[in-house]
C-alpha cells in the first residue's frame, strides 16, 4: 500500500507543479491577481506531496519492503539503519526523487522569503521553478519510478553498493544536489527578469543571496565528494578529472563567476546581459551534468549502471531549457542596457578578468569532457582526455586568477585607488615569496618545481591580502559589513586551498610495496612496519585487517589499521584505508592483495598539507554563509516591502 | 577614449582571449589524448609503439599469475578474438577480477603491455562502454559472472 501511496503523491505533486507553472507564468503575463495568488499554495502543496513521497520511500527502506523493486536492488535486511536511509538516494530512481525534493524545497524557500518582491516577478520566478519541477517529476514518474513493485518479492535485498556505505557519501549527494538544483533559482530569476524586461540593481540584490547559497552547497558537496574519493576509493588521490567530477565542477566555476558578476550588476548596474547569460549557463551545465551522469554516454570509472532511454528524456529537457532560455535571451538581452563605464584599473575590470578566466577554464574543461564523445560519434577513434590536459587548461587560467585576486580585492569601484594599499600589497607579496621559500627549504628540504614556489607564494599572498581589510577595521575598532567579511573569509579559503594543492602536488610520495609480517618500508622519513593481518567481522561484511606501525626516527607516530572488506551480499571487495591525520600531513596505508607466502601488497602514501584542500573549501563556504547574512539583504527587503505597498501591486511586471 | 576605440579594444581583447584559449586547448589535446585500442587492434599492429594508450577487455579466467610474494602481476585481456598480455606492478583495484571488464593504461614493450594504471568498474552492472563495444560475443547476464 505504501508504494502506491508514494506514486499517488508524486502524481499529485506533478499536477500541482503544473498549476504552479501555469498560474505563475500565465498569471503574470495576463496580470491576473487571482491566478498569481494561487502560486504560493501550489508551491506548498508540491513540497508537501513530494516530501510525503520521499518519506514513504524512506519508510519502505526502513521496513525492508523488498516487494519494492528499488528497495530490493539497493538495500538489505543486514544493512545498518543509517545506510538504509541513505540508500534512498543510493541509485538512479531515488536520487531523482531527491532532486525533485530539493527543487521543491528551494521553491518553498523562495516563496517564503520573497514576499517583498513585486507580485508578478515573484509569480514568474516560482512559475519557472514549477516548470522545471514538472520536467523532473514527469521524468521520475514515467521513466524512473522508485515505487515500482517487484513481483514475486525478493527474499532479501541485493544490498547497497559497498562503496556508498560511508558517512561522507550519505551526505555528499544531498549537498551536491542542493548546489546543482540551487542554480535553478538563479536561472528562474534570470528568466523572470527577461520576461518582465526589467533588470535593475534590486534584481541583482534579490538574486545574490540565492546564488551564493547554491554556490555554498555546491562547494561543500564537491569537497565532500573529493574527500570520499580520497579515503574510500583507496587511491589516495583527491581529484581525478573524472567526467563525473567535471560535471559538478563546471557549474561550480560558472556559479563562482556568476556571484562575482552579480556583484557588479548590483553595485554598478553593469554586466547585465552577461550576468543573465551566466545564470543560464550555470543551470544548463547542471542539467548537462545530470544528463551526462545519468545517460551512460560518459566513459567514466565513476559511472554507475544507467539507461540510454532515460538519457533521451533528460536530453529533451536539457534542450528545452537551454534553447528556450537562450532564445528569450536573444530577444530580450539587447533591451537590457548597462549604464555607465569604468576605468581600466578598477574593481569592475578585475571582476571582468575573474569572469573571463573562470569561464575560460569551464569552457576548456567542457571541451575535454565532450571531445571524446564527439570523436566517438563521428567514428574517429575512441579516445579519452587524460588528467594532463585538464591540469594544463585549468592551471593556465587559474594562476593569473589567484594572483589577480590578491590585488583585486582592494580595488575600488569605478576607478581604483590602489595607491592607498599598493605599498602594503608590495610588502605582502615580498613576505609571501620569502615565506614560500622558507617553507620549501626548511620543511621539505627541496625547492621543488617553479610551480611549487609560485603556488605557495600565491597562496600566502591571497591569505594575507584577504586579512588586510578585516585587520585594518579591527585596529580601528570598527566592525565590518558581513558581506565584506564574508568575502574576506572566502578568499582566505581560496588561499588555504592553493596551499593545500601546491603542497600535496609537489611533495606527495606514493609507493606500492609487497610486505611480509615484520617487514617495513620507508617513505618521506616515516617507517611503515607491517605487523600482521587477522580476520575481523563487521555488521554486513567480513574483512582482513592489517596493522601497520608507523615510526619516525624510532618514535611511534601512529598505529594504523587497514581493511580489505568483502560485503556478504554483493561479494565485492572494498578497501578501507588507514589514515593518520596531522595538521601538516596525512599518512595513508591501503591494503592491496594477498600475494601468497604471507605477503600482502600495500599502497603507502605521504600526503603533505592535503587537509587544507577540504578545509579551504569549507572556509570558502563559511565565507558565503557570512555574506548571505549581511544586513542589507534584510533591510532592503523591508524597505522594498514598504515601497511596494505604496505602489499598485503587479505593475513592475 | 572614444566609445568607438573602446569597442575596438574590447573586441580585440575578446579575440585575443579566445585565441589564447583555443591555442591552449589544442596544445593540451596535442600531447594528452589517450587512444583506446581493443586486443584485436593491438594484435593487428594498429596500436602505437612509442606512445601510451589504453587497452581494454575481459580478464581471461585463470590468466592472473604472479610469483608468490611478488607485487608484479600478469594477466591476459581478451576481446574473444585476440589477446593481450598485460604486466602491472602495483596494487590492483578492488573490483579487478577474472572474467570482468577492465581498462589498462600503459605502453607496449616487446609485445607485452606494461601498464602503469589498471581501472576496474565500480559497480556490479557497469561495463566500460569501450569494452562492451569491443567484445564481439554477447555478454553473460549480469550477476552470473563469478
Amino acid at each position: 500500500m505504501i508504494p502506491e501511496l508514494g506514486t499517488f503523491a508524486m502524481i499529485l505533486a506533478l499536477l500541482l507543479a503544473l498549476a504552479q507553472a501555469v498560474f505563475g507564468l500565465a498569471g503574470a503575463h495576463r496580470r491576473r491577481q487571482s491566478w498569481m495568488a494561487a502560486v504560493t499554495p501550489a508551491v506548498t502543496g508540491v513540497w508537501l506531496f513530494v516530501a510525503l513521497a520521499f518519506g514513504l520511500l524512506a519508510t519502505s527502506f526502513i521496513r525492508n519492503d523488498f516487494t519494492v523493486s528499488y528497495v530490493a536492488t539497493n538495500s538489505n535486511s543486514a544493512l545498518p539503519l543509517m545506510y538504509r536511509i541513505a540508500a534512498v538516494w543510493g541509485a538512479h530512481e531515488g536520487s531523482l526523487l531527491l532532486w525533485v525534493m530539493i527543487l521543491s524545497t528551494w521553491a518553498l524557500l523562495v516563496a517564503g522569503f520573497s514576499k517583498s518582491l513585486p507580485v508578478a516577478f515573484r509569480a514568474r520566478v516560482l512559475g519557472v521553478l514549477g516548470l522545471i519541477n514538472v520536467g523532473f517529476l514527469s521524468f521520475t514518474i514515467f521513466t524512473s519510478s522508485p515505487f515500482a513493485r517487484l513481483i514475486p518479492a525478493a527474499p532479501d535485498g541485493s544490498d547497497l553498493n559497498p562503496l556508498l556505505q560511508d558517512p561522507a557519501l550519505a551526505v555528499h549527494p544531498p549537498m551536491l544536489y542542493m548546489g546543482y538544483v540551487g542554480t535553478a533559482v538563479a536561472f528562474a530569476f534570470a528568466v523572470a527578469a527577461m520576461l518582465s524586461g526589467k533588470l535593475d540593481t534590486s534584481w541583482a540584490r534579490w538574486t545574490r543571496p540565492w546564488t551564493v547559497a547554491a554556490w555554498m552547497c555546491l562547494t561543500c558537496g564537491i569537497a565532500l565528494g573529493s574527500w570520499w574519493a580520497y579515503y574510500v576509493l583507496g587511491w589516495g588521490g583527491w581529484w581525478f578529472w573524472d567526467p563525473v567530477e567535471n560535471a559538478s565542477f563546471m557549474p561550480w566555476l560558472v556559479t563562482t563567476a556568476l556571484i562575482h558578476s552579480l556583484a557588479v550588476t548590483e553595485k554598478r548596474g553593469l554586466f547585465k546581459s552577461w550576468t543573465l547569460l551566466l545564470a543560464i549557463f550555470a543551470f544548463s551545465l547542471s542539467l548537462l551534468g545530470t544528463f551526462l551522469v545519468r545517460s551512460g554516454v560518459l566513459v567514466s570509472v565513476h559511472s554507475f549502471a544507467s539507461d540510454p532511454s532515460r538519457g533521451m528524456f533528460i536530453l529533451g529537457l536539457l534542450l528545452f531549457f537551454i534553447v528556450g532560455s537562450l532564445t528569450l535571451y536573444a530577444v530580450r538581452a539587447p533591451t537590457l542596457k548597462s549604464e555607465g563605464g569604468f576605468a581600466i584599473v578598477s574593481r569592475e575590470s578585475f571582476l571582468l578578468l575573474n569572469n573571463a578566466l573562470l569561464v575560460t577554464a569551464a569552457g576548456l574543461i567542457l571541451m575535454g569532457e565532450l571531445w571524446p564523445l564527439l570523436m566517438d560519434a563521428f567514428d574517429l577513434g575512441k579516445i579519452s582526455v587524460g588528467p594532463p590536459y585538464f591540469n594544463l587548461v585549468f592551471l593556465v587560467p587559474m594562476l593569473p586568477l589567484v594572483a589577480l585576486l590578491g590585488v583585486g580585492m582592494h580595488a575600488g569601484w569605478k576607478r581604483a585607488l590602489l595607491e592607498s594599499r599598493s605599498r602594503q600589497l608590495m610588502i605582502l607579496a615580498g613576505s609571501a615569496a620569502a615565506l614560500a621559500l622558507l617553507v620549501t627549504l626548511l620543511a621539505y628540504r627541496s625547492i621543488g618545481a617553479p610551480l611549487t614556489a609560485i603556488g605557495f607564494t600565491a597562496g600566502f599572498f591571497v591569505m594575507g591580502s584577504a586579512l588586510l581589510e578585516p585587520f585594518a577595521q579591527w585596529r580601528r575598532g570598527q566592525g565590518m559589513p558581513r558581506a565584506a567579511l564574508g568575502m574576506a573569509i572566502a578568499h582566505f579559503g581560496v588561499g588555504l586551498l592553493v596551499i593545500g594543492i601546491t603542497g600535496v602536488a609537489s611533495y606527495k610520495v606514493e609507493r606500492d610495496v609487497s610486505l611480509a609480517p615484520g617487514e617495513s618500508t620507508s617513505i618521506a622519513g616515516y617507517d611503515f612496519k607491517y605487523l600482521g593481518a587477522k580476520p575481523v567481522l563487521g555488521p554486513n561484511y567480513e574483512a582482513v585487517e592489517a596493522r601497520v606501525l608507523v615510526t619516525r626516527d624510532g618514535a611511534t607516530v601512529s598505529d594504523l589499521a587497514t581493511q580489505k572488506r568483502v560485503y556478504r551480499v554483493q561479494r565485492n571487495p572494498m578497501t578501507h584505508a588507514g589514515i593518520a591525520v596531522a595538521w601538516n600531513r596525512d599518512l595513508f596505508v591501503a591494503l592491496g592483495d594477498d600475494l601468497g607466502e604471507g605477503k600482502w601488497s600495500m599502497r603507502v602514501q605521504y600526503k603533505p598539507l592535503v587537509r587544507y584542500i577540504w578545509f579551504g573549501a569549507l572556509v570558502m563556504a563559511i565565507g558565503g554563509l557570512v555574506a548571505i547574512l549581511d544586513r542589507r539583504y534584510r533591510v532592503a527587503r523591508a524597505a522594498e516591502a514598504a515601497a511596494l505597498s505604496a505602489h499598485a501591486p503587479g505593475t513592475a511586471g | 577614449m572614444t566609445p568607438r576605440r573602446k569597442r575596438l579594444l574590447a573586441v580585440g581583447g575578446v579575440l585575443l582571449g579566445v585565441g589564447a584559449a583555443v591555442g591552449l586547448a589544442l596544445k593540451g589535446f596535442n600531447n594528452n589524448l589517450l587512444y583506446f585500442y581493443d586486443p584485436s587492434q593491438v594484435a593487428a599492429g594498429l596500436a602505437p609503439l612509442d606512445k601510451t594508450f589504453r587497452v581494454g577487455g575481459m580478464v581471461t579466467k585463470g590468466s592472473v599469475a604472479r610469483a608468490p610474494g611478488s607485487i608484479e602481476v600478469r594477466f591476459v585481456l581478451t576481446d574473444f578474438a585476440h589477446d593481450v598480455t598485460v604486466s602491472y606492478s602495483g596494487v590492483l583495484p578492488d573490483l579487478f577480477r577474472e572474467g570482468q571488464g577492465v581498462i589498462a593504461h600503459g605502453h607496449l614493450r616487446d609485445g607485452l603491455f606494461v601498464a602503469d594504471e589498471v581501472l576496474a568498474k565500480h559497480d556490479e552492472k557497469y561495463m566500460p562502454p569501450e569494452v562492451a563495444k569491443s567484445l564481439k560475443h554477447p555478454l553473460p547476464p549480469p550477476g552470473s559472472t563469478t
